[in-house]
């Protein structure tokens, strides 16, 4: 049948791709390419996904015809999927939003390479969410970390290359130290295959061994996921890299990288060893909750919008691994959920911010006087953005919120839920501030006029704000695989 | 006797203190150098010993490469080596991509000391 | 009992649709003013046709929309939510007609946000008047409270952006802060937000818990403005008299109070929340405020700051009610909400009325301007009296019900309140009328003015009338009242 091809397709046909627009490289035609390669694979993933859920059977496909353990085995099940979608989903609207803005932000000779590297990083991201060999993870990853540096480093702004290097020296050590875990797991089992490595694992998860590797994984994850205090390398690659890239970026890359460590957290180790006999729920809720009130209250004193949302990145990052703290599966549900909401307010918010850029050159809070008049979609957009970050009733935001605070409540821990509440005022303030200066102060005499942005980034901005309210509303499809994706993760460990 | 168990454990795991050495250095470089290629060699330094990490333990002394035939009962594990071949490359990749982009910052910048780097206008 | 759902998905929608037409008609005064006034009039009807069922004891209720598992958007209309909608749909006319005048009279810019902005706040109004369970309640509650943040703002100058803020900082802050947690923690504790007669959380339920949630809910609904929470109804006053008239003494505040009712009826159960001792602290913080309030407003000139923290007080009159948790008391918040809604009205088109003729907003300024505008001062008089509760006005009902309940239980702290509070009403609104009325002007006015526009004196007559015929015919809302805690006339 045609869909067991899916999970080599979706992976697959980006990485030529990438090479045919290496060899093109004529804007129009790369172009078209990376929007059709995306779009296949979104279409591909979405089946897949359907498939899934009908059946109830996760889809294995056997690279090269070596079966498991011993070869490598791309493995959709509900979770995967999910994640896919959402990588490919992003990816494509990144693209019919990035169009404009990157013929102004890159220069025309390397507007092709800059597709390549666009769809080597898709490849990369949807390669780490579809494979079931914990070493093919790290070949994925450092796959979509390599394109990744190189897309930051396009940035007009010459801080973009420094940032970009400094992403590169922390993104390597996160990943040579997940590499370094997986060796020790294993040497010990023998085995790279994920779910083969959990059940050889289970008797051996005493050993010291066991437990380093399981140490270097969680933190060379985290650092991979910015969770604080391994943070400091998502800010500046989100401010100076190019608007369509952040808005990519901050939509995928972490989420990637947290759905590896639930992997590991819930499927390798095990609920039972990882969660109940280690420190690691501990010291994952204390990191989530510095994360939040740490990356907020960075936020309000940013002067570059950019920089301020990502820093609520850095906040927002802290819900999800906050919900994969509370280790229960509500808190779980949440922590899924927010992952998409995430990356569907953020991708929204950072969309608008580009096109606010592409119009007045700059992304300073100073420079937005009087934005509101001149850009009222898009500044209302911002709004309901804000009003989703701040989790009003009615947008994806709250939903994320209330599963976090009942599985808070579950556990017991209702200072939790009191911390969770106080959080979304430094969301209000932050925000608030961009959207006082956006429609309460003129814009100055003299400045250029300026008008809304082009159609194709206000457009696709929208529909994501739409979005924000659409699933804010019926959830059918958010929470319903993950709830269905949590029995899997929760359901693998008992 | 005890003395001797003590050297047997050193010895015997002397692959992995190599290990253990290479990552130490690596990240130490990483943490108190400035200069940006520096850097990246600590880096490099660092990458090495996961090879180290992974080639050592398939090493059976004795072994040989696996050919299946019945003269040759005792071969090493070949995966780690395939393994190691592709991280090898990942390791030269990320390298060669540091380098260029040091190569731009010096361009932009006029240095490759990240404290003149980092320190040059607000990052705000 | 499915076209009285459809009703009620109407009156919801009403509003929401009449916005979207109000903001189309770009400025063309005349089509965006009948667009409001033709809304206003739909909204009206619908509403009205409602009542006759909600008297026999129907009560109609839409499909639940769940968004989450046991997470769902229902309305179900029971009595208090009825009058709420009536006082509100009522008002929204006779305010849309005073809003026209004076908005011209004052050339005010931005109108059409200002329109649409208002019919969103009243479609939410309508969202929380009807909402049928916690969760619904409170989405409309805060959509009201960001729908209402550009009108506050509407001057677009520092001091409206400053007012702003502290609207939008202490009703957000308390609505996330407090009330959501108490959401989350109710529908934790009952296992559901459903409003049921009698309550839903359980009776043996820790009083930890129960002081916990009812502390979380008083504070949270920052919109019932019980002190310390009160001092964004201050602040909102650099809105346009029209707002601070329908939104911050009708719309918005008694969607407080009102929440305040209908939490401690429906979700604590009047037998828990008057027999838990947890839940006694309510009453003094209410009488707190009430006196408080009524001793700042003794010192404010200016007339619409002395008016809203009249409006603090009057609100924390319908906590105290409630937090005294019998049937009688009940009858009495239910009441005063209407009463208070009809009276506080007439004053805030009455200073609106002032400022647009003589450009006066201080009460030191308005020696002897009941000769020059008679109606205005005759209708403030008239909402004067029913805020001390003199009868033949509305304001009397409510006190009456409210001093019998305290009488009821011997609540000796209430009683003194209720005394020293109408006191303190006499001594800040007498000198305004007596000033009006018997003093002669000292300074010459900057300009000759009689009476504001047409459509104002006619909306503040109307408003003072409907204060005298509720004393007269109070039927409905009566009725209404007593079904609310099961009893029937």
């Amino acid at each position: 049948m045609l869909i067991d091809q899916f999970p080599a397709i979706v992976v697959g046909v980006p990485l030529v791709a990438a090479a045919l627009c290496a060899i093109v490289r004529n804007e129009t035609a790369c172009w078209l390419i990376a929007l059709a390669v995306a779009f296949l694979s979104f279409v591909g993933s979405a089946t897949m996904l359907g498939q899934i859920q009908e059946y109830g059977v996760a889809l294995s496909y056997e690279m090269g015809g070596w079966a498991p353990p011993a070869g490598i085995e791309l493995r959709v099940d509900l979770l995967s999927g999910y994640l896919l979608v959402l990588v490919s989903l992003i990816a494509t609207a990144v693209l019919i939003y990035g169009r404009q803005s990157v013929r102004v932000e890159i220069k025309e000779s390397i507007r092709g390479w800059y597709y390549t590297m666009y769809l080597l990083c898709m490849c990369g991201l949807l390669g780490i969410v579809i494979t079931g060999d914990a070493f093919n993870a790290f070949v994925f990853m450092e796959i979509s970390s390599l394109s990744m540096y190189t897309l930051i480093a396009l940035g007009k702004d010459r801080r973009a290359l420094a940032a970009a290097y400094q992403y590169l020296i922390m993104g390597t050590i996160g990943a040579t130290m997940y590499v370094i875990g997986v060796g020790l797991l294993f040497t010990i089992t023998g085995t790279l295959n994920l779910v083969d490595m959990a059940d050889r694992l289970a008797p051996l998860l005493d050993t010291p061994a066991a437990i380093a590797g399981m140490a270097f994984v969680v933190v060379g994850l985290s650092l991979k996921i910015a969770l604080f205090p391994l943070h400091l390398w998502l800010p500046n690659a989100y401010a100076f890299a190019p608007s369509a890239v952040t808005a990519f970026l901050a939509a995928t890359a972490t989420k990637v990288s947290i759905y590896l460590l639930m992997r590991f957290i819930y499927s390798v180790f095990g609920f039972g060893f990882a969660i109940e006999q280690t420190p690691i729920p501990e010291v994952v809720m204390v990191l989530s909750i510095a994360a939040i009130f740490a990356g907020s209250f960075s936020a309000i004193f940013q002067e570059n919008i950019k920089r301020m949302l990502a820093y609520s990145s850095v906040a927002q990052i802290g819900y999800i691994t906050l919900g994969i703290a509370l280790a229960n599966a509500t808190g779980l549900t949440g922590s899924l959920v927010h992952i998409f909401n995430h990356a569907v307010m953020k991708g929204a918010l950072f969309m608008l911010v580009g096109g606010i850029a592409l119009q007045i050159g700059t992304v300073r809070l100073s420079d937005m006087a009087g934005v509101g008049k001149a850009m009222p979609l898009t500044m209302f957009g911002f709004v309901l953005g804000g009003f989703s970050m701040l989790g009003v009733p009615g947008t994806v935001g709250f939903v994320s919120k209330w599963y976090l605070a009942i599985g808070a409540l579950e556990n017991g821990w209702w200072w939790v839920v009191a911390l969770l509440m106080l959080s979304s005022l430094l969301v209000l303030a932050y925000m608030g501030r961009v959207i006082e200066v956006a429609f309460f102060r003129e814009r100055p005499e003299g400045a250029p006029p300026i008008s809304e942005a082009p159609k194709s980034m206000l457009m696709t901005a929208w529909v994501f704000i739409l979005a924000c309210i659409y699933l804010g509303f019926d959830t059918s499809f958010t929470v319903g695989v993950a709830q269905q994706a949590v029995d899997v993760l929760m359901g693998g460990a008992q | 006797m005890e003395g001797l168990n003590e050297l047997a454990f050193v010895l015997g795991g002397v692959n992995h203190w190599i290990t253990v050495f290479l990552i130490m250095a690596g990240l130490y470089i990483i943490v108190s150098r400035s200069n940006m290629i520096k850097k990246l060699v600590g880096l490099s330094i660092f990458q090495t010993s996961v090879y180290l990490l992974y080639v050592s333990p398939g090493k059976i002394i004795g072994g040989t490469a696996p050919i299946i035939s019945d003269d040759f009962a005792v071969y090493s594990n070949p995966l780690p080596h395939v393994l190691i071949l592709t991280a090898i490359v990942v390791g030269v990749a990320t390298l060669a991509l540091g380098l260029a982009l040091v190569v731009r910052i010096n361009e932009a910048y006029g240095s490759i000391e990240e404290d003149e780097v980092y320190s040059d206008g607000d990052w705000n | 009992m499915s076209d009285l759902s459809l009703f009620i998905v109407a009156a919801i929608l009403i509003p929401a649709v009449g916005a979207a037409f109000i903001a189309s008609s770009g400025s063309k005064p005349n089509v965006r003013e009948s667009y409001t006034l033709v809304t206003a009039a739909l909204l009206f009807v619908v509403v009205f046709l409602l009542v006759p069922s909600v008297m026999q004891g129907a009560r109609p209720a839409t499909e639940g929309f769940d968004i989450l598992p046991g997470l769902t958007v229902q309305f179900v209309i029971e009595p208090l939510g009825m009058i709420f909608a009536m006082i509100a749909s009522t008002l929204w006319i006779v305010n849309s007609i005073y809003s026209v005048g004076y908005m011209r009279g004052n050339n005010e810019k931005n109108q059409t946000i200002f329109y649409t902005c208002f019919a969103i706040a009243i479609a939410s109004t309508m969202g929380i008047a009807f909402a049928g369970n916690l969760f619904t309640l409170f989405l409309f509650y805060e959509v009201l409270t960001l729908s209402t943040y550009p009108l506050v703002t509407h001057k677009g100058n520092d001091d409206a952006k400053a007012g702003g803020r502290m609207y939008l900082g202490i009703l957000l802050t308390t609505s996330v802060v407090f009330l959501l947690p108490a959401v989350i923690g109710t529908y934790f504790v009952a296992g559901t937000g459903d409003f049921t007669v009698g309550g839903i959380i359980p009776q043996d339920e820790s009083p930890f818990v129960i002081a916990a949630l009812s502390i979380l809910f008083i504070y949270g609904i920052g919109k019932a403005a019980v002190m310390p929470v009160h001092r964004w109804l201050p602040a909102a006053m650099v809105a346009p008299t029209p707002v601070s008239a329908l939104l911050h003494a009708v719309a918005v505040v008694k969607a407080g109070v009102f929440s305040v009712v209908k939490i401690i009826v429906y979700v604590f159960g009047l037998d828990l929340f008057s027999g838990s001792g947890s839940t006694e602290w309510v009453v003094y913080a209410a009488g707190f405020t009430v006196l408080v309030a009524s001793i700042i407003a003794l010192g404010q000139d200016n007339l619409k700051r002395r008016l809203a923290y009249s409006t603090v007080s009057q609100l924390s009159y319908v906590v105290l009610a409630a937090a005294m948790a019998t049937p009688l008391a009940i009858i009495g918040a239910a009441m005063h909400i209407t009463a208070h809604a009809f009276g506080k009205i007439t004053l805030f088109f009455a200073a609106g009325s002032i400022y647009t003729a003589a450009h006066k907003t201080e009460i030191s300024q308005l020696n002897g301007i009941g000769k020059r505008m008679p109606f205005t001062m005759a209708a403030f008089t008239i909402g004067a009296l029913s805020m001390i509760g003199v009868p033949p006005t509305a304001g009397f009902l409510g006190k009456w019900y409210i001093l019998s309940a305290a009488m009821e239980i011997q609540d000796w702290f209430v009683l003194f309140v209720i005394f020293v509070s109408t006191l303190l009403n006499t001594g800040y609104f007498i000198p305004i009328i007596y000033r009006a009325f018997f003093k002669a002007e000292d300074v010459p006015p900057s300009h000759e003015h009689g009476e504001a526009p047409w459509p104002v004196v006619l909306a503040l007559s109307l408003t003072a009338l409907g204060t005298l015929s509720l004393f007269v015919f109070p039927e409905v809302p009566l009725t209404l009242a007593k079904a609310l805690v099961g009893l029937t006339l």
